[in-house]
């Protein structure tokens, strides 16, 4: 018996120390030779990861007494979790990139981040950006990569084909459907395998929303604005309604993937796909035609003169409040954000949509649907997407939008559920006045 | 059995009978085995008993991971107002009921056809038994494949007959019951193995009783291989039943609840929740989860094994 409980005892103690050995391993240091070691943190896709690699060498290869070593996590919801336990026990690394808008809020930037208000590190960050890094007017990060539009993807040769004009509003777009499907084309390709593909119509007609009702997303946060009451609001979930009640959907839209959709749209069997211009870039490996046969428009919404495109902003670059080396990290933000920066990552990636920093062009290559949003930055015709704007995302949106564009639910009763479902996602962050 | 043991059990330890220096050893001898169930006992309590325990408080929180908040039972209200959870709850024992139930039958009809004399008897137990060793998330993907409109396999076979068929996963009317026929599939095998043992114990003296009253292929099976092979269909339903409500890798695979919530069950609308950062709402779903499992199996297992005692 005394035998086991000594080595009982020492099991414990091992155990112990083991543990300590583990928590006692700190994020970066200074090596030998003066130089100091910056670690950065970025969840292990490959684009992200490539990026970060040719920002990282950029830099390194500019500023000899800094090296910026790239650090991996997983994506996805298991990336956020690793992201705040090492955020709340103090081992975060000294920088890491990370989603702007909403999923920042979750991150307590006040007592974790490194506040960046008023630093030069900001100073050629665009002015649109910095409300998607900051909280209670304090700002944390600054954009890295190229943002994303949110809209219509159109194959351009069928519409040169077909005699097609870019739609500026809904009856336009619905007129286009109309004549695609009279020429036995799929006129609105859905995927809702991917169900977040199902959400464009309902998300990317934000910049509508905000048009019609500037304060949307300030009364929306503040429980007093709804989805369901909001005329301009619920127009998108009418939108996914009326293309399945016209029969403009790909035939087995319910189990088609993204993938299976821009198939089709490339090989021109399908016109329009309501998405994200961040999935075609990868693409242009094996079909180079991307570049030039597919364009973007925002969705439509009734008044011509303002049509416009929904924006989803790039991730951002951040410093956690517990660096030891807040300058070095401050010098290789202001590098990330600015055109030396950008033109790293250009190398290794074609961009998805415009850049956020002054000075920063799209190069010459960039594909046909990334000039058509930047055309309409250009000109003041967008806005950033609802959740870059407000904490409140509810998580079943997804499910509701394959519902009603299915035709299982009605247009109103998915806005009530979404406003439902919305509720419980405030109440569970514990926003006031839920 | 188990009457005739009491007694003999009871004498041994009569036989043990007092002696001066027995109760010393009987207690240093009783107190022994015990510390040897420590270690299990430590990894039960550490891995099972606090986590559960812990579990049943959290479900009473808002819990970011970190930190909770104590809002009584206003994570069950909420997940009781879940717009997807009626249609959960229903779809849950729908899919429970029907693998269930097919499984039993499928899988005694299989039994009693490979304890049958086959020459490749050997050989198709093998061809039985595969589906079960492959893992779930593999047979869900390929069954999507094999399930697409059109282009998939399962299409252009009920196209050559001349059927058309339909977006099996991709339409709210079969996501369902499509999923829980490639459970069947999958998990036949398993239940076919059980009955398969279930027969074979069957002793061979009653077959020849029914063959001397003049009894064909029926009567055997109906008089004696249905009758003595009940512990087998208890252990089946059970099992199938218990891996039925709880069932969630081959759905969330193949439809991920969809389209929209039509083929979500209990486990899906939990793991949404957990997936969308509300650790409370989501434990105080798998709270309903065991309590459910339980309120239905506690006496599904009493009313199986009592018939199993009387038979």
């Amino acid at each position: 018996m005394q035998i086991s409980h000594r080595r009982l005892g020492g099991a414990v103690a091992a155990v112990g120390m083991a543990l300590t050995a583990l928590t006692a391993c700190g994020s970066g240091g200074d090596s030998a030779d003066g130089t100091v070691e910056l670690s950065f943190l970025v969840d292990n896709s490959e684009t992200t990861l490539s990026q970060a690699n040719a920002v990282a060498d950029a830099f390194n290869a500019a500023n000899k007494d800094i090296k910026v070593e790239v650090e991996t996590r997983p994506q996805g919801t298991e990336g956020d979790n690793v992201v705040k336990t090492r955020l709340s026990t103090g081992e975060m690394s000294d920088v890491f990139w990370y989603n702007s808008g909403s999923l920042l809020q979750a991150l307590n930037p006040e007592r974790s981040l490194a506040d960046l208000t008023g630093d030069p590190v900001l100073s050629k960050v665009e002015e649109g950006f910095l409300p998607v890094v900051s909280q209670d007017e304090k700002v944390y990060g600054v954009p890295i990569g190229s943002a994303t539009g949110g809209g219509i993807l159109y194959n351009r040769k069928v519409y040169a084909e077909l005699g097609l004009q870019v739609p500026r509003t809904w009856a336009e777009f619905m007129a286009n459907n109309e004549k695609i499907k009279a020429a036995g084309k799929t006129a609105v390709i859905s995927t809702y395998k991917d169900s977040w593909s199902s959400q464009l119509f309902v998300l990317a007609d934000f910049y509508n929303v905000q048009a019609a009702v500037p304060s949307f997303a300030q009364d929306y946060t503040a429980n007093k604005a709804k989805f369901a009451t909001t005329p301009a609001a619920l127009t998108g979930f009418q939108h996914l309604a009326d293309v399945n009640a016209k029969g403009y959907q790909n035939k087995g839209y319910g189990s088609a993937t993204v993938d299976q959709g821009l198939k089709l749209l490339l090989e021109g069997e399908g016109a329009h796909f309501p998405l994200l211009s961040f999935t075609l870039p990868p693409l242009l490996k094996d079909n180079p035609e991307v570049a030039t046969d597919i364009g973007f428009f925002g969705v439509p919404g009734d008044d011509p003169a303002k049509a416009g495109a929904t924006i989803w902003e790039p991730a951002a670059v951040y410093a956690a409040k517990g660096t030891e080396h807040l300058a070095e990290a401050k010098e290789f933000m202001a590098f990330v954000a600015s055109p030396e920066g950008i033109e790293a990552i250009g190398k290794v990636s074609t961009p998805t949509g415009p850049y956020r920093v002054a000075g920063a062009k799209l190069p010459d290559d960039a594909i046909q649907a990334v000039k058509d949003i930047q055309a309409y930055i250009d000109a003041g015709l967008s806005a950033p997407a609802l959740e870059y704007l407000s904490p409140v995302k509810g998580p079943s949106l997804e499910q509701i939008t394959v519902a009603v564009g299915s035709g299982l639910t009605e247009p109103a009763e998915g806005a009530a559920q979404y406003d439902k479902d919305v509720e419980k996602q405030a109440k569970q962050l514990g926003l006031s006045g839920w | 059995m188990v009457v005739e043991s009491r007694p003999s059990a009871g004498s041994r330890a009569k036989s043990a009978g007092p002696g001066p220096t027995r109760p010393a050893r009987r207690r240093r001898g009783a107190a022994q085995p015990y510390t040897l169930y420590l270690p299990a006992a430590v990894v039960y309590f550490v891995i099972f008993a606090i986590p559960t325990a812990m579990a049943f408080y959290f479900s009473l929180t808002r819990w970011t991971l970190f930190e909770s908040e104590f809002v009584g039972l206003e994570n069950f209200r909420d997940f009781f107002e879940d717009q997807s959870l009626r249609i959960g709850l229903q779809n849950t024992l729908i899919y429970a009921v029907v693998t269930s139930g097919l499984k039993v039958v499928f899988g005694l009809m299989l039994g009693v056809l490979l304890t049958s004399k086959l020459r490749t008897s050997g050989f198709l137990r093998s061809v039985v038994f595969f589906p079960v060793l492959v893992s779930t998330v593999a047979v869900g993907i390929t069954f999507s494949v094999l399930l697409r409109p059109d282009t998939g396999l399962v299409d252009k076979a009920l196209a050559l007959f001349c059927v058309s068929g339909t977006d099996w996963l991709g339409s709210a009317e079969t996501a369902l019951l499509s999923v829980a026929l490639v459970d069947v599939w999958k998990g036949v095998g398993l239940a076919t193995v059980i009955y398969i043992a279930g027969i074979l114990s069957i002793p061979p003296s009653y077959y020849e009783a029914v063959a001397v009253d003049g009894g064909g292929a029926w009567q055997r099976f109906r008089h004696v291989t249905f009758p003595l092979s009940w512990p087998a269909t208890s252990s089946v339903v059970l099992l199938s039943l218990i891996g039925g409500l709880r069932s969630f890798d081959l759905i969330w695979t193949m439809t991920r609840g969809g389209p929209g919530f039509s083929s979500d069950v209990i486990a899906s609308i939990i793991y949404k929740q957990y997936q969308a950062g509300f650790y409370g709402l989501s434990t105080a779903g798998n709270v309903v989860l065991f309590v459910l499992v339980t309120l239905l199996i506690l006496p599904l297992s009493w009313f199986l094994n009592r018939k199993e005692v009387a038979s």
